[in-house]
């Protein structure tokens, strides 16, 4: 029996800058995991992995990453995706220097 | 030291225009990322969880101070002004974009270093003891043997699909200090009976998944058989190693499942006939080597000033209690400048620092430096008069701190904050290990002491030798730590033994502290070491201290 699908976003690493991305729902890739498309169909999800990997200018090393909803939108729900929506603890660098507002 | 010949130098920058038509193709769309994936791999370009990190070689740990300079330049200009220098004497650049990296490349070779064989199944950079050609223990300085191996294994066309990466480390005294025994092939300098130098070789020793002390296959080797001797061995590897299984794909599983004997008979038996191929050319080559290590011109000057220093300063004496080594010559010492202050990412420059170290190595220290896979920074050479100004020079740049060998010293791999592999994190596990532990002031009274943590079953960080070792693991989706006690990564290697199941992130430094208080509750006196105690007593009684808690909360 197959295991019962969890909810995704498509995320992967901008090909130039090396950047964590995500798929949003109008075909953007953003640095923000809240603008993420929240995946609750597996096929669907292939889908949406294929149209991403396909971006080969664009993106590099695009997968699939458990995610559930949260208030502002998809949130990660294992902490390598966490650390990777904001950057390494060790140092202000990353997304929560770069994104900062 | 060594300078690029004109093929060394003619080499670096044909890779460097190679690769950069590589990444302009990859960015034009021309090549594919599974196409590119191998290429830049193969230039130490690696994609890790946030960006881009390029691994640059420093072979044998040996840098000038034009080139630590040059790290600096780099940092400065494609980085976050800074580098970490890891546990296989190489530095690493955790923000650099694609475009740049042709340009990084190109900077690297204007000093003569590259980043070529820093990933990949092939002969990785050669390692040697921090302390060569300094340390009063030696029996000659391992450095000219492993420029040798760098120029024999560097594009050499047999080795560059082997099964596995292959690590080499060699060492000139018979205190190790370049973890020979963990190593692919391991090299030890000794003397025979009649007195000549030569190498016990030591084969399928490594850590990881499958951690294993290497065996001795041969216990002394002439040094004008080190080639032959060393190709044989790859030789014999290339045709054996499991390419059919990632996990066994390591000579050390060779060596283990073929058996010490019968790969010692083929090694021995490929050697026979390799050693009448090399007609001498490679000991004429190393003679020329030699001479480019050739030890730098002693001052002979009094020492009196440093002797009335070190027993007026208390801070001055407490640093070179920890961090002088003794150097073959009296009037001189070994300085280690520790990248690990209280709460500093261990193995971490800034591009300043690394400044003010290439000065230091120039006003101080004959134009040397070195990286010690302790992620510490070596100047071998200098003189005891010059102790005094040097440490002051050092202690204004937040260099000064006095834990070389404690408890804070600790090797730490860059872990799930950077590393893609990672399962967990690292780097803060060893920040609040130093800080927890200087707060208490516990870190001179508990003495010498290896603290190692890797973020992942892959063991960069050594953990395994570590008087304690720590293991970050995913267990069910959160940070789980597993110890080892007594592990040790000197001549006498021993792999640490589990403790039981591991710790949560927030529980690991109580759990540490637990470990270091029943050690000096049970230690015979102040001078018996961790090592020494756990050896003499076993795991119990650290257990207890451990799990004891923990059982009586399940009991209420």
């Amino acid at each position: 029996m197959s295991r019962r699908f969890t909810p995704k976003v498509v995320t992967a690493n901008r090909l130039r800058e090396g950047d964590v991305v995500y798929l949003t729902a109008d075909d953007r890739w953003s640095p923000f995991h809240h603008e993420a498309e929240l995946i609750e169909d597996e096929a669907h999800a292939q889908m949406r992995l294929l149209h991403a990997t396909a971006q080969k200018l664009t993106v590099v090393g695009g997968y699939l990453a458990d995610a559930r909803p949260g208030p502002i939108g998809p949130e990660p729900t294992h902490f390598r995706e966490a650390f990777r929506t904001r950057g390494p603890s060790n140092y202000h660098h990353g997304k929560q220097a770069d994104l900062a507002n | 030291m060594y300078s690029y010949s004109d093929f060394d130098e003619a080499f670096v920058r044909a890779r460097v225009a190679q690769f950069s038509q590589q990444v302009a193709r990859r960015l034009e769309g021309s090549l594919t990322e599974d196409e590119f994936r191998p290429l830049r791999l193969m230039n130490g370009l690696y994609l890790q969880l946030h960006a881009y990190m390029l691994r640059v070689a420093i072979p044998y740990g040996s840098l000038s101070p034009r080139q630590m300079r040059q790290l600096a330049y780099i940092a400065d200009t494609w980085d976050k002004g800074y580098g970490h220098f890891t546990t296989r004497q190489n530095i690493q650049f955790n923000w650099p974009k694609l475009p740049d990296v042709p340009a990084i490349l190109s900077a690297l070779a204007d000093v003569e270093m590259h980043a070529i064989q820093t990933s990949g199944n092939c002969v990785r950079n050669v390692t040697a003891d921090h302390f060569a050609g300094a340390a009063a223990d030696e029996i000659a300085d391992p450095r000219p043997y492993a420029e040798l191996l760098r120029q024999w294994s560097t594009d050499h066309p047999e080795f560059q699909f082997l099964p596995r990466k292959f690590k080499i480390a060699i060492t000139g005294s018979p205190n190790d200090r370049a973890v020979t025994k963990a190593h692919d092939i391991g090299l030890r300098m000794v003397r025979n009976a009649a007195g000549e130098p030569g190498f016990e070789v030591i084969v399928g020793g490594g850590l990881g998944r499958t951690p294993m002390i290497g065996v001795t296959v041969r216990d002394f080797l002439p040094e004008a058989d080190l080639l032959p001797y060393v190709e044989a061995i790859l030789s014999v590897y290339n045709t054996l190693g499991r390419r059919d299984n990632k996990y066994k794909a390591r000579i050390k599983i060779t060596v283990h499942e073929t058996g010490r004997e019968a790969i010692t008979e083929m090694i021995e038996a490929r050697f026979a006939e390799l050693r009448p191929l090399f007609g001498g050319a490679d000991q004429k080559l190393l003679t020329e080597i030699r001479e480019a290590f050739a030890p730098p011109a002693f001052r002979n000057a009094p020492t009196d000033a440093y002797d009335a220093f070190y027993k007026a300063d208390p801070v001055f004496r407490a640093w070179a209690d920890t961090n002088l080594t003794r150097h073959r010559n009296d009037q001189y010492a070994i300085v280690t400048i520790s990248l690990k202050a209280h709460g500093a990412t261990p193995g971490d420059a800034t591009s300043d620092q690394m400044r003010l170290i290439a000065d230091l190595a120039e006003r101080y220290g004959h134009s040397d430096l070195r990286i010690s896979h302790e992620q510490n920074v070596i100047l071998p050479h200098v003189h005891k008069s010059d102790l005094p100004a040097l440490h002051a020079a050092l202690v204004k740049a937040g260099l000064g701190t006095a834990n070389v060998g404690l408890l804070s010293d600790i090797i730490a791999c860059p872990g799930m904050d950077y590393c893609a592999l990672a399962t967990a994190r690292s780097i803060p596990v060893a920040q609040e290990l130093a800080t927890h532990f200087e707060a208490l002031k516990l870190e001179h009274e508990i003495g010498p002491l290896k603290i190692k943590i890797s973020g992942c079953i892959n063991a960069c960080g050594h953990h395994h030798v570590g008087h304690i070792g720590i293991l970050g693991l995913d267990r069910a989706g959160v940070e789980n730590y597993q110890i080892t006690l007594g592990g040790d990564g000197t001549e006498d290697a021993v792999i640490g033994e589990k403790t039981g199941p591991g710790f949560a992130y927030d529980e690991i430094v109580p759990a540490i502290e637990r470990i270091l208080r029943a050690y000096l509750d049970l230690r015979l006196e102040p001078s018996e070491t961790f090592l020494q105690a756990f050896r003499r007593v076993g795991m119990e009684p650290f257990k207890a201290a451990l799990y004891e808690a923990e059982r009586e909360q399940d009991a209420a």
